[in-house]
């Protein structure tokens, strides 16, 4: 029987309107608002609450919680489950994540609707268990190997762990294509306050089912039913036999793997079907931009000590402003080449080496200076650790 | 207003629910803005262990403390670990039978909060004799709101020990303001 999503049973579980929870729960609030109903993970700190808030939870609104033999299991788990018509998650943390990147390409290649949450840790391997780093951010972009478009939104507190986990449903139903949600140790394990949206104030997107002919669908190619090169889902177990591979496959979902022809067809819809809608997807948040010499580009939890460092540089008559990325996969080209227009200087914090700071470069052309900040080793930088980069002592 | 509270002990011992109870009460039940965070070692008891809260009537950007308004340290370890960042005037709480060395050259308020727990019958309640001692002597909080998170945030069967532990704490909490 396929699951129901109940808003009253489902507002009867998550409890008050207005609590004060870990970032980690606050996706586990996502998800199920979102309607999820199937959760297939493997505990890793600091994503482990996560899985701890689905197991208590998810069963109490009619769902299922699988704990896998490990990540790998994991997302083959969830893939299944999306393909039985269930909106499906799992969490992690970086050594999970590697563990999910050929499965990652899988659910990107056979169209498959489903949530990656990544609460992010120092690396490589191991690394830092327990502290906070954002240094996995080209890996939702580039990890699994071959030609695709990422989606992935990075949340700077716990409202927007909420708030994106369901947005990330969204955009993954949508698209068909694997959404991740790239948080990490500072916000996954940080407490605020969070309301929790009435239904109506809800919006919830979920995949066009195929309601056509059996005898006539096709389902890889672009909607028989709608103006759109998301093919509908052909639910199991409703009648569409479908063959569901990650080798290169044509319209009807066979191998057709000694084309060039068919390869690039179907390689050049999965990813048009999200690039062509890029002005759509992108969603950034402009601060003090309007008068600003020196900007901010930040995402995720670098977001909350640019934000206190822009404040005080701006008592001190440096005008900064920042923008922020909600969703960096992807990338918000358009909007950062008017930026570099604007300003003199781009400055990028991030809990790593130096990643996101790339495409910042590349989306500029030379247009104004663009600035590295990194920190590594589990801390968000300091606020007066990121004065100096704006002239400030 | 922003106002840094840090607290500290050792593993085990219930910092991180004393955080999250002030955390609560300022946000939920008084409508602040608050952020809590915790840092601990990999030990599930013992090791130094602390939280933190920051309540503000204004947005929190970073989300750690720079400057604590006021210290609550419940081991010797830990409050020589987490001391190092106070001002002049910081409040500093503590208990003097589980933070011997406390004279720091400044004024400490000192609570026997262990004491108190163990005469209502259980230690593990310390923390939440703690958080009432805190709320008096601090004074941001309503004690009210406080009593709400408390009550919230504990398992019913323990729900009347915990209210004994908080109202003995905001007691002892006037106390030592009298007496400092």
């Amino acid at each position: 029987m396929r699951y129901k999503r109940d808003p009253k049973k489902i507002r009867e579980v998550l409890g008050d309107k207005v609590q004060f929870v870990l970032g980690d729960m606050a996706c586990v609030y996502g998800g199920i608002l979102a309607g999820c109903s199937f959760f297939g993970g493997y505990p890793i700190t600091p994503a482990s609450e996560i899985a701890e808030g689905m197991a208590r939870l998810l069963p109490r609104v009619g769902g299922t919680y699988i704990q896998m033999e490990d990540e790998i299991g994991s997302i083959a788990a969830v893939i299944g489950a999306s393909w039985g018509g269930a909106k499906a998650m799992t969490a992690t943390s970086g050594p999970g994540f590697s563990l999910m990147m050929e499965n990652y390409g899988f659910a990107v290649m056979t169209e498959t609707p489903c949530v990656i949450v990544n609460i992010q840790r120092t690396g490589p391997s191991t690394g830092q268990p327990t502290l906070g780093a954002q240094g996995d951010m080209m890996q939702a972009r580039w990890g699994t190997h071959g030609d695709f478009e990422a989606i992935a939104l990075a949340p700077s507190n716990v409202q927007e762990c909420l708030d994106f986990t369901i947005e990330a449903f969204n955009l993954s139903e949508k698209y068909r294509n694997p959404v991740c949600v790239m948080a990490d140790g500072e916000i996954g394990h940080l407490r605020e306050r969070i309301t929790i949206p009435d239904e109506k104030d809800l919006k919830i997107i979920n995949r066009v089912e195929a309601t056509i002919d059996k005898e006539k669908f096709i389902p890889f190619g672009v909607s028989q039913t709608r103006k759109s090169k998301v093919p509908d889902f052909p639910v199991f177990g409703t009648g569409y036999h479908t063959y569901v591979t990650g080798l290169t496959h044509n319209e009807k979902g066979f191998p057709a793997t000694d084309k060039q022809k068919d390869h690039e067809k179907l390689v050049k819809r999965i990813t048009s079907k999200i690039s062509d809608d890029i002005d759509k997807i992108v969603k950034v948040e402009e601060t003090h931009l309007d008068d600003a010499d020196i900007a901010f580009v930040t995402y995720g939890a670098s977001a909350r000590p640019a934000e206190t460092a822009m404040e005080l540089a701006r008592k001190k008559g440096v005008k900064v402003g920042m923008l922020r990325l909600k969703i960096v996969w992807p990338f918000p080209e358009k909007v950062i080449y008017k930026l570099g227009k604007k300003v003199d200087k781009i400055i990028v914090p991030e809990m790593n080496l130096g990643q996101i700071v790339h495409p910042v470069k590349e989306a500029v052309s030379g247009n104004c200076e663009v600035v590295s900040a990194p920190k590594i080793g589990g801390e968000m930088h300091l606020p007066h650790e990121l004065l100096p980069y704006l002239g400030v002592k | 207003m922003k106002k840094e509270i840090r607290i500290c002990g050792f593993g085990g011992q219930g910092v991180i629910l004393a955080g999250f109870i002030i955390g609560k009460a300022a946000s939920v039940f008084m409508n602040y803005n608050a952020v809590q965070s915790q840092s601990y070692g990999p030990e599930a008891r013992g090791g130094a262990a602390r939280s933190e809260v920051i309540i503000s009537d204004e947005k929190i950007g970073y989300p750690r403390p720079t400057s604590v308004d006021l210290l609550v340290a419940m081991s010797q370890e830990s409050f020589d670990t987490y001391r190092n960042d106070l001002r002049d005037d910081t409040v500093i709480v503590v208990d003097p039978d589980l933070v011997k060395k406390h004279e720091i050259g400044q004024p400490v308020y000192k609570i026997h909060a262990q004491r108190i727990a163990e005469e209502l019958g259980n230690k593990i309640v310390t923390n939440i004799v703690m958080v009432g001692a805190a709320t008096s002597i601090f004074k941001l909080l309503d004690p009210e709101a406080v009593r709400k998170a408390v009550l919230d945030s504990v398992p019913s069967r323990f729900k009347e020990l915990n209210l004994k532990a908080f109202e003995k704490g905001l007691e002892a909490g006037k106390n030592a303001l009298k007496g400092l």
